[in-house]
């Protein structure tokens, strides 16, 4: 494999060097009929699962056809997706915030048409390729970050999660039955570069076990001063220990002080926390974004651990359904997850999800810990 | 034939959801033939070591990526994510892997043009798996080696005018929903503006000044699709001031039936006639909504723009006209100190691309000279705020302050009252005091 050369010349650098340009305007990138009625839209309707109409105040109609996706695709996938849209679309396509990717349509007939040609796709192992879905109160695709597939830190994996997550609500990504959209997240550790914090239902890795020191090196790799400072408790301080009669610089952890979130590794390789036993995952529900009738919220934590069990994850799949189908089966219309929760009190919702209630729930971390223990006498039995 | 075995991961082909499985299989699949002669320029076989690294995290239940190294593009200081396999000797496709960010077109629309040329890049240069999109936004491709990095580069910024996204302690890769492309609801040209501050902020973006990582994200209105609220460091939320329009013979179709409320998002469940009371009236947060006699009365005044009425009766209701953005600061998941939303910094602002959104750009400006000046290593905005009060955050953005900007007055009564603010300052004559108050 010889070295190709796009023009770039090592030994100048900065000949013919282009930089802060920026990305592309979206302007070149709209389909006609979305470029024509820009900033004068209507109304919008959702007319089947996945397919939504937004008439413009010309008259004009765009008809959307969204379908899920893996959000990790191949070249071969992407160009297949390219294939639909030049054949379909208009050599257009936009993906939504939430990883869908969305075909614009100006006729109605075309984009059922296309929602049953995206639906009939499928890879050679089964599954679907393109299914539609994702709109209105239902379950729409789930933003999730990296996992095992790319990440140094994660608890646990992000796609085999994410997939067996929707394939188990997967009805709901099609039907739009549920009181209110309901949006799952991921993410792989408490860095959260998926920020599930404020998601109706979170999926959260989570590691149990303080750092390893790896003492012989980690002077070599690391600054200690920004380990120690990195650690939010306080828990990691300098230190020397004597291997093999021979001294090293390094840090000492105070383990109890640990609440793992691998702040320090971050900032130093040489501590890493992975592991097998200790990693898993946690459930948070209950937040949202949206300042819908109610204001936004946080997530909060409902099971505190259940263990890594590649590639299906069957207790984490379980526990998602079950609060899922609890909640649509009690809460009122427009109602979110959270709100129908704070309604009938949290004490019903562990109690109808039958989640047991255990003193890793109840929150010891600073000051906004004292703003979610009770003080009043207005609770349930 | 398969390079690896990996049964745990052959399960995750089955089941309706898209499987990644399957896609990367196809992948190796077609890399192996290469039927149109690519000149791959990383290894042929990665996809292949892809999976076999992943099945080994699947069995032992760890990650099997080094940390990342420092690696990136000549001048910038971010953009490029070093990565590094740690079995190297079991899955040399995969040895170094480094992703490279690409600032993505914002609303993330596409023409197949340069999707496809983007792609080409990929099959070329990278692994051919691609993330679409990463959590902030960009477009993620996944997996190249360094000596790749300036001819990526080099490509993306000459043959695609397109530029790399942000990484490190610098500002990300802004991202904004859909806007006024196709939402009715988008109270400002989200798009555009987020557009107009990414490229203004290149330098920003690209050379790491800030203590840590900040985030800017566009919402054109209150639903929040991108979700600026609890996601950003600055998050851009549209609002208006007047009053929502109505349209009552679109209210009386509501009510007849003729008209799906909610735009037929309850469409799957049989919830019942539509009642307007019940659906609208009654779960308006300000009560500011009434139904008499077959007119929808509205108290403009009390109204908090929440969205709930405007997202049920699409047809019959209308944002207003008065419109601007209202700034938040402060949001960020959990790590360090817990998770923030977003606080209130502006109410409104009008969003004014004649000066070129002057108004809006004194604000970030001065928020972040503030933040550099006081923020600690790796301390995000959020953090400074809560350390030295969200006055001096107000006061260094030179935001006047509001009632708007609290959910309730203070708790406690210690003030931090300047000199300035008491009669008199703090200077004081002890032989004066002596005089009225003996020893
Ligand atoms: C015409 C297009 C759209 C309309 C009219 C629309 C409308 C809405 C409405 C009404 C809400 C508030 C939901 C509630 O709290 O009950 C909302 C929230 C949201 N929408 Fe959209 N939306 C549109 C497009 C999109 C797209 C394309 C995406 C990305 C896939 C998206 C992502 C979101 C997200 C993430 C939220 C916040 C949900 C939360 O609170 O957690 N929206 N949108
Ligand atoms: C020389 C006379 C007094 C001194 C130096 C004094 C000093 C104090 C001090 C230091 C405290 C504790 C504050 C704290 O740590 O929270 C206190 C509390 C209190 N004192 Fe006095 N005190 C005096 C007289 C009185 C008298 C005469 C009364 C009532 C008849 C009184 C009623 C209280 C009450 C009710 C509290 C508790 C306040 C609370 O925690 O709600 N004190 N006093
Ligand atoms: S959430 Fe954590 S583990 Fe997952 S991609 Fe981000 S930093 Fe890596
Ligand atoms: S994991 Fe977090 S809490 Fe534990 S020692 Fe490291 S920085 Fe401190
Ligand atoms: S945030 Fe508002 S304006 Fe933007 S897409 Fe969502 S509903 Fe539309
Ligand atoms: S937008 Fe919300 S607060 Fe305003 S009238 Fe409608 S329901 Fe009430």
């Amino acid at each position: 494999m010889a070295f190709i050369s796009s023009g770039y010349n090592p030994d100048k650098p900065m000949e013919g060097r282009i930089s802060d340009i920026g990305p592309r305007h979206f302007g070149e990138f709209l389909p006609p009929v979305i470029a024509k009625n820009f900033g004068k839209w209507d109304y919008h309707e959702i007319l089947e699962p996945g397919v939504l109409c937004h008439t413009a105040l010309s008259g004009d109609k765009a008809y959307t056809v969204r379908c899920g996706s893996a959000r990790l695709m191949t070249v071969t996938h992407v160009r297949e997706i390219c294939d639909i849209a030049d054949k379909y679309a208009g050599g257009h396509l936009r993906f939504t915030t939430r990883n869908n990717i969305e075909f614009i349509v100006e006729d109605k007939q075309a984009a059922l048409d296309l929602k049953a040609f995206l639906n009939n796709q499928k890879f050679p192992g089964g599954s679907m390729k393109f299914p539609v879905g994702g709109t209105g109160a239902g379950v729409t695709n789930i933003v999730h970050t990296q996992g095992w597939i790319h990440c140094h830190t994660p608890a646990t994996d992000a796609s085999g999660t994410v997939k067996a997550t929707m394939d188990v609500v997967f009805d709901d990504f099609q039907n739009m039955k549920l009181p209110a959209p309901v949006r799952i997240s991921m993410a792989c550790c408490l860095n959260m570069c998926g920020a599930v914090h404020c998601s109706d239902i979170a999926i959260l890795g989570i590691h149990r076990k303080p750092p390893l020191i790896d003492h012989e090196y980690l002077d070599n790799l690391c600054e200690i001063p920004l380990a120690v400072a990195s650690c939010p408790t306080g828990a990691v301080r300098p230190s020397k220990v004597e291997l093999n009669g021979k001294t090293y610089k390094t840090v000492a952890i105070k383990e109890e002080r640990c609440m793992f979130c691998g702040n320090c590794y971050t900032m130093c390789p040489s501590l890493p926390l992975s592991d097998g036993e200790g990693d898993g995952i946690a459930i948070m529900v209950g937040g949202k974004i949206s300042n819908r009738v109610t204001k936004p919220a946080f997530s909060k934590v409902v099971v505190p651990y259940i263990p890594n069990e590649p590639p299906r994850w069957p207790t984490m799949t379980k526990v998602i359904k079950k609060i899922l189908d609890t909640y649509a089966a009690d809460a009122n219309k427009y109602e979110r997850l959270g709100d129908w929760a704070n309604r009938i009190g949290w004490e019903r919702f562990f109690e109808k999800c039958e989640l047991e209630f255990t003193a890793h729930l109840i929150d010891d971390f600073r000051d906004p810990a004292y703003y979610t223990w009770r003080q009043t006498t207005q609770f349930k039995w | 034939m398969a390079k690896h075995k990996t049964p745990l991961l052959d399960q995750l082909e089955s089941g309706p959801w898209p499987s990644f499985v399957s896609d990367i299989k196809q992948e190796a699949a077609a890399r192996a033939k290469n039927e149109k002669g690519v000149q791959y320029q990383v290894a042929v076989d990665c996809p292949d070591d892809l999976l076999g690294v992943l099945e080994m995290s699947f069995t032992d239940g760890e990650t099997h990526w080094k940390h990342g190294g420092i690696v990136g593009v000549f001048g910038y200081g971010g953009g490029v994510i070093g990565r590094y396999c740690d079995q190297p000797q079991m899955f040399p496709g995969v040895a170094h892997f480094h992703t490279v960010r690409v600032a993505q077109p914002n609303g993330k629309w596409y023409s197949t043009e340069f999707l496809r040329s983007l792609m080409d890049i990929w099959d070329l240069r990278g692994s051919g798996l691609t993330n679409l999109h990463g959590a902030t936004g960009d477009i993620v491709l996944l997996g190249t080696s360094t000596p790749q990095l300036e001819e990526i580069f080099w490509e993306l910024t000459h043959n695609l005018n397109v530029d790399l996204g942000g990484s490190g302690s610098n500002l990300r890769t802004p991202a904004s929903c859909m806007g006024m492309s196709r939402c009715q609801y988008a109270c400002y040209d989200a798009q555009e503006l987020c557009y107009n501050l990414t490229q203004e902020y290149q330098d920003e973006l690209h050379r790491p000044a800030f203590p840590y990582k900040f985030k800017f994200k566009f919402d054109g209105c209150p639903n929040g699709c991108v979700a600026a609220i609890a996601r950003s460091d600055l998050g851009f939320l549209g609002t208006f001031k007047d009053p929502i329009k109505i349209n009552q013979e679109a209210v009386a179709a509501y009510v007849g039936g003729e008209i799906a409320p909610n735009a037929g998002a309850h469409a799957g469940r049989d919830w019942g006639k539509f009642d307007i009371q019940k659906e609208v009236v009654d779960l308006c947060p300000s009560k500011c909504i009434s139904y008499e006699g077959g007119k929808l009365i509205m108290d403009h005044k009390e109204c908090v723009r929440c969205m709930h009425c405007i997202n049920t009766m699409p047809q019959a209701l209308r944002i207003g006209d008065d419109r601007g953005v209202s700034i938040f600061c402060g949001a960020k998941a959990p790590i360090l100190d817990g998770p923030q939303m977003g606080s209130l910094l502006v109410p409104f602002v009008e969003v004014n691309k004649d000066d070129d959104y002057q108004a809006i750009k004194d604000i970030v400006e001065a928020v972040w000279d503030w933040w550099m000046e006081e923020g600690k290593n790796r301390e995000r905005i959020g953090e400074t705020m809560k350390r030295l009060g969200f006055a001096a955050l107000a006061e260094a953005a030179g935001v006047p302050i509001d009632a708007r900007q609290v959910q309730e007055p203070r708790h406690n009564p210690y003030i931090f009252w300047k000199a300035e603010d008491v009669e008199g300052g703090w200077e004081r004559d002890l032989a004066e005091f002596r005089k009225r108050h003996q020893r």
